[in-house]
Parts: C-alpha cells; sequence; structure tokens
C-alpha cells in the first residue's frame, strides 16, 4: 500500500527546462502548429482526424489544469471539468445566438427556448450576443467561481481527500443543475447545431483547421506560460506547499493565498480547454461535467506523467487515442483498460510515460557497470588460482 | 529591570479534557537562550505550538516584543503572521522540502517579502546569494547546496533547518529538539552554534539530551515543565540538585 500512499502524496520537481525538454516542445509544436495542419490541407490527414487531434489537443489543456494543482500544488482537485464545461457553455452561448432564424422552429431565439415556450430572449442570454462578451465571460466566470469555492475551502484548512470530495460534489451538483430546463441552459440537450462562428461556417474544414491551429497555439502559450511559473519562486512556494505546508505556514507565508491562485488559474486554463473543445466538438451537455470526466482527467495526467507539464499533454493525447480506438474496438472494455492502466501506472510506473526515457537511461546504465565489474573481476579470480 | 520579549502569562489550553498547558507563567528577555526541559507530556510541544499561533490558548496572554509601549497580542494572529513578526521556528522532527534542492530551501526561507505577487517576480540580489552562501557555510552544507533535501542524512536535514531558521532573520527562535537524531560531534556543534546565537536572538530551545542541555545552558536558565506548568527554573546544576525535579524524573528516567 505504500507504492499507493506514495503516488498520491506527490513529488519531483523540475525547475529549469531541460534541453531534451526544449528539444520534445519545440518538435512537437512545429508538428502541430505547422505540419498537421498542412498535411491536412494537402489532403493526406482527414478532416475527421484532424478535428479529433484538435480534441484531444482541448483536452492536453484540461490536463494542464489538474496537473498544475495536483502534481505542482499537491491539490487532487475533481472539479477540473465543472470549469471546462462553464467555458464551454459560455462559448456555446454566443454559438446557439449565431444561429439566428435557421434553427428548426425558424425562430430569432434558440430552438430549445422555443420549446419552453419562451418567445422573446432571456435577458441574461442577450449580453453574447457579442463575442468579446462571451470570451471575457468565458474568462471571468470560472475564476470567480474558483475563487468562491477556494476562499471557503482553503480559509477552513480544508485537504487532501477532503478537498477532492468537496470539488466532485461541486460538479456534481453543478451537473445536476444544468440538466434542468428551467436554468434555461438547453437542460440535458445542451447546445448543440451550431453554424457559424465569427462569421466562418463552423462545419466546413476550413473553419475546423483554423480552430485546431488556434488550439495548438493557445495550449503552446499555455505550457510556456506554466513553465515560466514553474521557474519563479512562485512555483517553488508552490511545490514547498505540496511538500511540507506547514513548514511554508511557518516561515511566513499565507498558504491558501497561493493554493487560491493556483486554483483560479487552473480553473481559467480548463475553462480555455472547454472554449476551444465546443466548436471543434459541436455540442456541450452536462454530461460533459460530470465527476467521471475529472476522473478521465487525472488518469490521463498520471498515465502521462504527474508534476511536469509535458507528462499531461503527452498522457492527454495518448490515453484519449486509446480511448477513441478502444470504443470502437472493444466498446465494453474500455472502462476495464482505462481503471488497469491507471492502476499500473500507479504500480509499476509512478512517474507515467514521461519517465521512462530516464528509466531505460537507469537501466542501461546499471546493466553496462554490471558487465564492466564482472569482466574486471574475472582477471582477479584467474589471479587467484594461479596463486593457489 | 528591562522587559520581556516574551510573555505568556496564566495561559491554559485543554484538549479534550486534558489540561496540556495549565497556568503557566513564562518570560524571556532578549538575547537570552532559555533551554526547557520536562517529561514526556509535559506539554512542552504545546507550549511552543501556542507561540507560534498553531494553537490558542484557553485563557491567559501571550505577548511578544521588548518595548512595553508597543507589545504584541500573538493569540489574535495566525502561523504565518507571527512568523513575519520575527518569530521561527523548528521543529520536533526536520521539516525541510524534500523534493527541493538545499540551495532552493534557504531561497525559500530567506527574509523577503511572502506575497503571491511579490513571488512571481521575485529575484535574488547579490547580497541575497552571499547571504546564502554564508548560512551554507555556517551549517556545513556548501558541498551539498544541489542535492535534494530528502537525500540528506537526519542530522544533516536538522542543520537545514536550522540554516532555514536563522535565513528568516527572526528575533525569537523556538527549537524543538535540535539534537534528536545526531551524533555526538554533530550535536556538540549544534550546542556552539547555538551558544554562538544566543545575545543577537533570543532562543527558546526544547531538549531531552542531559549532556546537551549542560553544554547549552551554562550561561543561561533552565525551565522545567511538568504537567503544563513550571516546575522550577534556575541554573542547571541548581535545576540539576532539586528534589522535585529529581522525583518528576525518577518515576521516568533519570536525569543523566
Amino acid at each position: 500500500m505504500s507504492r499507493v500512499a506514495a503516488f498520491f502524496s506527490a513529488r519531483r520537481n523540475p525547475r529549469s527546462i531541460s534541453r531534451g525538454e526544449l528539444f520534445a516542445v519545440g518538435i512537437l509544436a512545429v508538428l502541430v502548429v505547422l505540419i498537421l495542419p498542412f498535411a491536412n490541407q494537402q489532403g493526406w490527414i482527414s478532416n475527421f482526424s484532424i478535428n479529433l487531434w484538435g480534441k484531444y489537443l482541448c483536452y492536453a489543456l484540461l490536463a494542464i489544469s489538474v496537473d498544475l494543482l495536483w502534481g505542482y500544488t499537491g491539490l487532487l482537485s475533481l472539479g477540473q471539468a465543472l470549469f471546462f464545461s462553464l467555458g464551454g457553455y459560455m462559448i456555446g452561448m454566443h454559438l446557439m445566438r449565431r444561429i439566428g432564424d435557421l434553427g428548426q422552429y425558424h425562430k430569432p431565439i434558440p430552438d430549445f427556448l422555443v420549446f419552453l415556450g419562451w418567445t422573446d430572449l432571456p435577458a441574461f442570454w442577450r449580453p453574447f450576443d457579442s463575442f468579446p462578451f462571451a470570451l471575457a465571460v468565458m474568462l471571468v466566470l470560472p475564476a470567480l467561481l474558483a475563487w468562491i469555492f477556494g476562499y471557503l475551502a482553503f480559509r477552513s484548512r480544508i485537504k487532501g481527500v477532503y478537498f477532492s470530495i468537496l470539488t466532485q460534489a461541486l460538479t456534481y451538483g453543478a451537473a445536476l443543475m444544468f440538466f434542468r430546463n428551467d436554468l434555461l441552459m438547453g437542460g440535458n440537450n445542451g447546445f448543440t447545431d451550431f453554424k457559424f462562428i465569427l462569421g466562418f461556417d463552423v462545419r466546413d474544414a476550413t473553419t475546423q483547421r483554423g480552430l485546431f491551429v488556434v488550439t495548438a497555439l493557445t495550449l503552446l502559450v499555455v505550457y510556456l506560460a506554466c513553465r515560466w511559473l514553474n521557474g519563479t519562486k512562485f512555483g517553488l512556494v508552490q511545490q514547498a506547499v505540496r511538500d511540507g505546508e506547514n513548514r511554508a505556514l511557518f516561515s511566513g507565508y499565507a498558504t491558501a493565498h497561493f493554493k487560491l491562485f493556483v486554483f483560479i488559474v487552473s480553473a481559467i486554463i480548463a475553462s480555455i480547454g472547454g472554449a476551444l473543445y465546443v466548436p471543434q466538438v459541436g455540442i456541450i451537455n452536462p454530461s460533459e461535467m460530470t465527476p467521471e470526466k475529472s476522473l478521465e482527467a487525472v488518469v490521463w495526467v498520471a498515465v502521462g506523467g504527474r508534476g511536469t507539464l509535458l507528462g499531461p499533454v503527452i498522457g492527454a493525447v495518448a490515453v484519449n487515442a486509446l480511448k477513441s480506438w478502444a470504443t470502437r474496438a472493444i466498446p465494453d472494455l474500455w472502462i476495464l483498460l482505462m481503471g488497469g492502466l491507471f492502476i499500473v501506472v500507479v504500480l509499476f510506473l509512478p512517474g507515467g510515460i514521461v519517465s521512462v526515457p530516464a528509466k531505460c537511461r537507469a537501466w542501461f546504465a546499471a546493466r553496462r557497470r554490471q558487465s564492466t565489474d564482472a569482466e574486471a573481476s574475472a582477471p582477479a579470480v584467474a589471479v587467484a588460482k594461479t596463486e593457489s | 529591570m528591562p522587559h520581556a520579549i516574551l510573555t505568556v502569562e496564566d495561559v491554559s489550553k485543554t484538549y479534550d479534557g486534558f489540561r496540556a498547558i495549565s497556568d503557566l507563567n513564562f518570560y524571556l528577555f532578549e538575547g537570552e537562550l532559555r533551554t526547557v526541559i520536562g517529561p514526556n507530556g509535559a506539554g512542552k510541544s504545546t507550549f511552543f505550538d501556542l507561540i507560534s499561533g498553531r494553537a490558542k490558548p484557553d485563557t491567559g496572554k501571550i505577548e511578544f516584543g521588548s518595548d512595553p509601549a508597543s507589545t504584541i497580542d500573538l493569540t489574535a494572529r495566525n502561523e504565518y503572521q507571527i512568523n513575519r513578526l520575527g518569530i521561527g521556528r523548528k521543529f520536533q522532527t526536520p521539516s525541510v522540502y524534500t523534493e527541493h534542492t538545499v540551495w532552493d530551501n534557504l531561497v525559500l526561507s530567506l527574509k523577503g517579502p511572502r506575497g503571491v505577487f511579490a513571488s512571481l517576480f521575485h529575484r535574488l540580489s547579490s547580497a541575497d546569494r552571499d547571504r546564502l552562501d554564508e548560512l551554507l557555510k555556517l551549517v556545513r552544507l556548501d558541498s551539498k547546496r544541489d542535492w535534494n533535501a530528502g537525500l540528506l542524512a537526519h542530522g544533516e536535514k536538522q542543520w537545514l533547518e536550522i540554516g532555514m531558521l536563522l535565513a528568516q532573520q527572526p528575533k525569537l527562535l523556538l527549537v524543538d529538539e535540535p539534537a534528536a537524531g545526531m551524533t555526538d560531534e554533530e550535536t556538540h556543534r549544534t550546542g556552539e552554534l547555538l551558544l554562538s546565537l544566543a545575545g543577537k536572538h533570543s532562543i527558546v530551545v526544547i531538549e531531552h539530551d542531559m549532556t546537551f542541555v549542560r553544554q547549552i545552558a551554562q550561561n543561561g536558565k533552565v525551565t522545567v515543565l511538568h504537567q503544563g506548568t513550571v516546575l522550577c527554573e534556575g541554573k542547571f546544576d541548581d535545576v540539576q540538585a532539586n528534589p522535585k525535579v529529581r522525583e518528576v524524573y525518577l518515576g521516568r528516567g533519570k536525569v543523566r
């Protein structure tokens, strides 16, 4: 059990960016930002694939938000799917307005409102006609929610598993609320049938490619920003809170303020991920908000490598690629496969995929040492024999 | 008579019906090195908890500051606020940031702004670096500055934590069993370090090791705690000869 406990109790700290990481990030960035869209334009990669990859990259943003809290600050939040969905909903509201009167009912308000008997647009929907407004709310609303919730939780010194349970409860509560029709957010169907974004046809291949590039660039910027954050003294304090909160507290750091800051930043990152996700996937509904979605994100981070920034990105892409394949090939077994994957990582590869190169190097080094030791001891044995 | 830098008066603290501290009175003067001893369960660590803000007393007052006109009520403040007033605490079990390097451990402890936004744009000045180098030499960890603190030996961790405490440049140091887990030589060196700090800082040391207590209490006073209150106070030899102290210790192990 100690292995499991150690896994959940957090670790590791690469403070400065290593040359290997820089190299890997550079290659991935060129590949994703330039080569994939180009290949798609040339028809070498299908629109379906590029769309799927766009989705993975949105999940990578969600994974980074989980890791910033869990890997770097020791706070296992199971509420990140909520912030992801909120971002999606805010952009979704704008996209619903851009449908205009092209809906099933050919009315100037969203179909679900017509269905609910509304003839005029509810007041809180009106400002969402403006894209900048939707964008601003997408950033501010999750931050505000994280601030209020985080303030209460951290002030009361809620930590460990209690923090996880509370964030999960918050997410679940929000999902139940969004399932209700009278919230006027589309109930269990959510928002779908989007037509336009910023004047472009949202289903057009060119628009989707554009969204993919924007997602990739956003991920790169978020990655670099988090990298910078880790190198600052803030990053040091953040990890000090994770490894020795008492020490930090008795060294004059108001640890609750640091945790609150990270929680808010993570909420914003998750929300941006959700906002990019919705136009690419074409639907947002409360099922995205369920605690299971948050748990999946935790698995991505664990598989990729917690406490690193490349880890969550790799984990999100790898696990979701596996999921895309498995849910078609062996749909009933997917959930078992994911659970199994998590257990294997916790027990045998606590550093995740990103720790594999270092593990291999260590293994080879040990082997080499063994063989040189064997060579060195062989003549000694021979000498000993002649002497006797 | 000068005003005490730390005044603890009529303090009581009860945990679930157990009186951990009971009508405790304690005065520490500026520059003093005071040693607190007492059998297990005497309330020594609770005493530190009350001063450093980890626990709040049920009754009584705890005040800090040698100027009687501007003493600060510690009971109204929490851990980080109390630390910022200039009270540093070393824990019984070495508490360092195990995943940070020795250097980063000290960087985090260095006196300076502690806010979230200050930390985002914080840079070490060359004076800071000099100070850190000095501290590394003082705690004899200059050759291990890039080691992760978790890899240090127990005694080295203790020293690192003492270094972290000094980096904060506190007025008052609360030091809980600094010699635990150290070799005799390390213990002696720790004693010398504490003695050299007295005068510049005010220090309270909790300790069990009587050889060590004898070493550091050569010029100062020893306070004996028993059942949450002060049993007696005075010079080491007087305290050791005190029949009440002998009685308290004999039931639980003798004074060496």
